[in-house]
């Protein structure tokens, strides 16, 4: 089997035991291809663990800018015993495997389509270091060191990392340094470098920054003006609140006094941090709060009192395979169901479909605006494959023109001046009343809020008629809302073709990515990125236009196909599930071989898409 | 109930107070409770309350959960806004809201099975997390609106109207509310406005969470022998330790009383709580003894009432936070926006 030669295009997976301080070094491997102008897309894959389950790093580098998942493993850096089996399996033949030798493995247990690169990496650290935390952190320099040996990484990349990164701690930068070249040196005087797979020095990376969704929603709570964050523990989305709680202490407490100008409070459960929200919603701050899908499940009963009492919210969900507690560290999109139409009665809810880090930050700050805007619960759906994974996006961008955008709010000029205040009643045919805030004026805007009916003007009622035309105007809300909320993004194929493909959220990398394979192959899809609900029209425009669209989700049973047909009253033959939901990222090479399988083009497609 | 409104039109002549507001600007709407409810005399001390701290009324928020002492709110303060939340979350709901507007004054109201069944976690955890609120506990040991089943307050051996025996261990909210951190606690009866109208406006003075359980009959489904919720049986069973008069650091401060017999507290507001005490041996500050006394005397069937703790040095949640002294919902984007530069600098560092 000869062995593969790539250059800038490969998948190297690290195989490591969590908890042994790999997660910075993984990340500087990665960094360092950037830095050398080359995109690259990291993936953890990590258990429900704190220490000693395996735990895996995975890097895509395409020059191209594919940023999805490709699937097997070209070189395998192979640093945990536990999963030797299934790690060397992964790899594709003609790859590589790198690994710890200073055991002998027991005999029979290699591939022979591979090349083994063997490196004593204990031995090495064992004679280098004495303290047991010394010689597990710096191990892993080391094989960063072999690895920038391998895959021609320049050396002044790494340092400069290393410098940065223990910046101001200059005994660690040279120990740290020292490490590096420890391993790159041993790589160099006994191994044949580089091999096959190399990163060559590109300038494909441009002003493009390298963060995490969650951290990036933080940001975008700040910017948007975010001023209360109440929430509960739970991943995947636990860094959402330790992002928006780092920025905000960075832009937002004041240098003299050290006053600050938000509040995080950890609630005691779900339900608390979601009635949080709702009480400073209510009074006039903006509120968010970050959980998954086990949380949106408890807040249900509070769901349904903000919409019908018309309070703002942000809910930031992070996605986790379910149901109950299912896979907490694997990614799906499951929620899509549950969000759209949270709690009992009739009920329906904005819900916002960021594909990336940067849609993150955008639609988060866009969130706060919308809540107030339509007065009601607003859902920014992300999951964990956006969240926890480091991405190279699009850098943000603010535009200081922009206000903040606080609604329909009748102020105490307003009401001294006599304009009529009913917090229920549609003055302008949108669906959208007028709220006041708490404490605007001594004798007039002040309203009682109920989950139980009222009547326009806010009066207690169980009148059926009052209760009715309270709900229909509710619907007007939210047709209204179809105007406000970010409009899909439509990308036609190079030919007129009677195929198209919905999809959303983090399966959109490997989606564009297979509608290229395919174009390739001669089979042409027009694309549509759906990026929120309710669908604006062209929505429906878009599936009518086509003889077949194919809905491209991570979850077991369509659900954004579900919703598709049941809001826009579609023909569900036209629209084609393609699925993927075992708990990691959908592929575009999955993805191209369920299209083809579906049109029936080949056999070896099937094949492929069974993999 | 009653279907008679009260006329709008006030006397010329009703005392006004320091805002120059009558009584009657502080009363909601009519109430549809029972008549002769525990919770509608409780309404009616909070008005007067309020009307005699000469607080703005549409400065104070009134939040509650659900069930009978929940749609109190909609009878008093009709200048207020309310909120009738969920089912024992109104904790929750009021510490948001205390969160965005630290100005304001919060009310919480609540029921038995309110606070001590459905919403047992987050009446702890609004104490403990030190919410600057006023949360009375309705208390009749019962639900009212679905018909007289027990509640988690209901005394072990009390009975019901059809004659059923509660097994069940009573939570009793005064030691629960110490124990969590409310820096002020007291109890008192519907039935005894001279008590309860002086403790409330200490608790709505009152820095921090201040909590009050309010002994309130069901006329309809706990009032009857065999209940120790009941008029009768409280009124025989109670052990008063304190009565209580406060002075607002506005009026002109003379304090008069006898040494040994009157105990003057001062709150962080300026204002005096003067007390009158009754048990001579009771110490308001001392935690500690205030619980052991409160739960001696429970052992032997009787009800200690008045203000039974009270910390005069509380914080309150806003301080544990670091909060700027400008309400949270009072900010704008100019403040909040960390701006185009900054993230253009934040932008240089993700590379």
């Amino acid at each position: 089997m000869k062995p593969i030669e790539a250059i800038n295009d490969f998948v190297v997976k690290v195989a490591n035991v969590n908890g042994s301080g790999s997660a910075s070094a993984n990340q500087m491997f990665a960094k360092s291809i950037l830095r050398m102008g080359v995109p690259a897309t990291p993936r953890n894959i990590f258990p429900s663990n704190i220490q000693g389950l395996p735990t895996w790093y995975e890097i895509r580098v395409s020059e191209a800018g594919y940023r999805g998942a490709r699937g097997g493993v070209d070189l395998m850096v192979q640093m945990n015993p536990q999963t030797w089996n299934q790690d060397v399996a992964s790899i594709v033949p003609g790859g590589y495997l790198f690994y710890d030798n200073t055991r002998a493995l027991p005999p029979g247990r290699l591939r022979d389509d591979i090349t083994v690169i063997g490196v004593p990496l204990t031995q090495i650290t064992n004679a280098t270091y004495t303290l047991a935390r010394e010689r597990q952190l710096f191990k892993n320099i080391i094989y960063v060191g072999v690895l920038s040996a391998l895959l021609d990484i320049e050396p002044a990349v790494v340092e400069q990392l290393l410098a940065e990164q223990f910046k101001g701690k200059d005994k660690l930068i040279a120990a740290n340094v020292q490490a590096f070249q420890l391993g790159r040196h041993y790589a160099l005087d006994h191994l044949q470098c580089p091999i096959g797979l190399r990163v060559r020095r590109s300038d494909k990376v441009g002003d493009a920054i390298f963060v995490e969704g969650n951290a990036a929603v933080g940001l975008g709570m700040v910017y948007g003006g975010a001023t209360v964050c109440a929430w509960y523990p739970i991943t995947p989305s636990t860094s959402v609140v330790e992002g928006f709680t780092k920025w905000a202490s960075r832009y937002r407490v004041d240098a003299q006094t050290g006053e600050k100008t938000f509040a995080t409070i950890q609630a005691e459960d779900e339900l608390a941090s979601i009635g949080m929200v709702i009480g400073a919603g209510w009074n006039g701050a903006r509120a968010f709060t970050a959980t998954s899908g086990p949380g949106i499940s408890l807040m249900q009963e509070f769901i349904g009192l903000a919409y019908f009492a018309e309070i703002p919210a942000v809910l930031v969900d992070v996605q986790r395979a379910g149901p109950s507690t299912g896979m907490p560290t694997k990614t799906q999109q499951c929620d899509v169901l549950l969000c759209a139409y949270a709690s009992h009665g009739d009920t329906k809810h904005v819900l916002l479909l960021p594909r990336d880090a940067n849609e993150c930050f955008e639609f988060g700050a866009a969130s706060l605006d919308l809540a107030d805007r339509l007065q009601t619960p607003i859902f920014l759906l992300t999951d964990l494959d956006i969240g926890m994974n480091e991405r190279l996006v699009a850098p943000f961008a603010w535009d200081d023109s922009r206000k903040l955008d606080r609604g329909k709010v009748m102020t105490a000029e307003e009401l001294e001046a006599g304009r009529d205040f009913g917090r229920y009643t549609d003055v302008d045919g949108d669906g959208i009343p007028y709220r006041t805030y708490p404490g605007t004026h001594p004798t007039r805007g002040s309203f009682f809020t109920r989950g139980t009916s009222r009547d326009r003007r806010a009066i207690y009622t169980e009148d059926g008629a009052a209760y009715q035309d309270n709900m229909e105007r509710l619907l007007r809300k939210f047709e209204t809302a179809k105007s406000y909320v970010p409009a899909p993004v439509q990308k036609n194929a190079a030919t007129s073709t009677k195929l198209g493909a919905i999809y959303y959220g983090s399966t959109s990398d490997s989606m564009e990515e297979a509608a290229d394979l395919l174009a390739a192959e001669g089979v042409e899809i027009d694309l549509l990125r759906v990026r929120a609900f309710p669908f604006n029209n062209t929505v429906d425009a878009f599936i009518e236009q086509h003889e077949q669209v194919f809905v491209v989700e991570q979850n077991r049973d369509a659900q954004l196909r579900t919703l598709l047909i049941n809001e826009g009253d579609l023909n569900p033959r036209q629209l084609v599930r393609i699925l993927h939901y075992d708990g990691t990222p959908i592929t575009a090479r999955q993805i191209a071989g369920q299209i083809r399988a579906s049109l029936g083009l080949d056999k070896a497609a099937q094949k492929e898409a069974a993999e | 109930m009653t279907y008679l409104p009260k006329p709008k039109l006030h006397h010329p002549e009703l005392p006004k107070n320091d805002l120059g507001y009558t009584r009657r600007d502080y009363e909601g709407s009519i109430s549809t409770l029972c008549a002769g409810c525990g919770h509608d005399s409780i309404s009616a001390a909070i008005i007067h309350a309020c009307y005699e701290l000469s607080l703005p009324p549409h400065r104070i928020a009134k939040l509650s959960g659900i069930g009978c002492s929940s749609k109190t709110p909609t009878y008093f303060l009709g200048a207020s806004h309310g909120f009738n939340s969920v089912h024992g979350r109104m904790p929750s709901v009021l510490t948001g809201a205390a969160a965005a507007n630290r100005d304001l004054i919060y009310l919480g109201v609540s029921g038995d099975g309110d606070s001590a069944s459905i919403g047992l976690g987050q009446f702890a955890h609004a104490m403990r997390r030190g919410v600057n609120m006023t949360y009375i506990v309705e208390n009749n040991g019962v639900y009212g609106l679905t018909k007289g089943q027990f509640s988690a307050t209901a005394d072990r051996g009390a009975k019901n109207k059809k004659g059923a025996t509660n097994q069940d261990a009573p939570i009793d909210l005064i030691s629960m509310a110490m124990l969590m951190g409310a820096s002020f606690v007291g109890r008192s009866f519907s039935g005894d406005k001279p008590q309860l109208v002086p403790l409330l406006k200490a608790a709505l003075a009152h820095k921090g969470p201040a909590f009050i359980d309010v002994i309130s009959p069901c006329v309809t489904f706990n009032n009857h022998e065999g209940s120790t919720k009941s008029y009768d049986y409280v009124r025989e069973h109670n052990e008063a330790v304190n009565f209580l008069d406060v002075i607002m650091s506005r009026q002109e401060i003379t304090v008069d009383y006898a040494p040994g017999t009157v105990e003057v507290v001062r709150q962080h507001d300026g204002s005096l709580i003067k007390l009158r005490k009754k048990a001579d041996e009771y110490d308001v500050h001392d935690k500690i003894a205030a619980m052991e006394y409160v739960q001696k005397h429970q052992a032997h069937g009787e009800i200690v009432t008045g203000l039974l703790y009270v910390d005069t040095d509380s914080q309150d949640m806003h301080d544990h936070l670091g909060t700027c002294s400008t309400p949270l919902n009072a900010l704008e984007g100019e403040t909040l926006v960390p701006g185009s530069a900054a993230l253009a600098k934040l932008n240089a560092s993700l590379r």
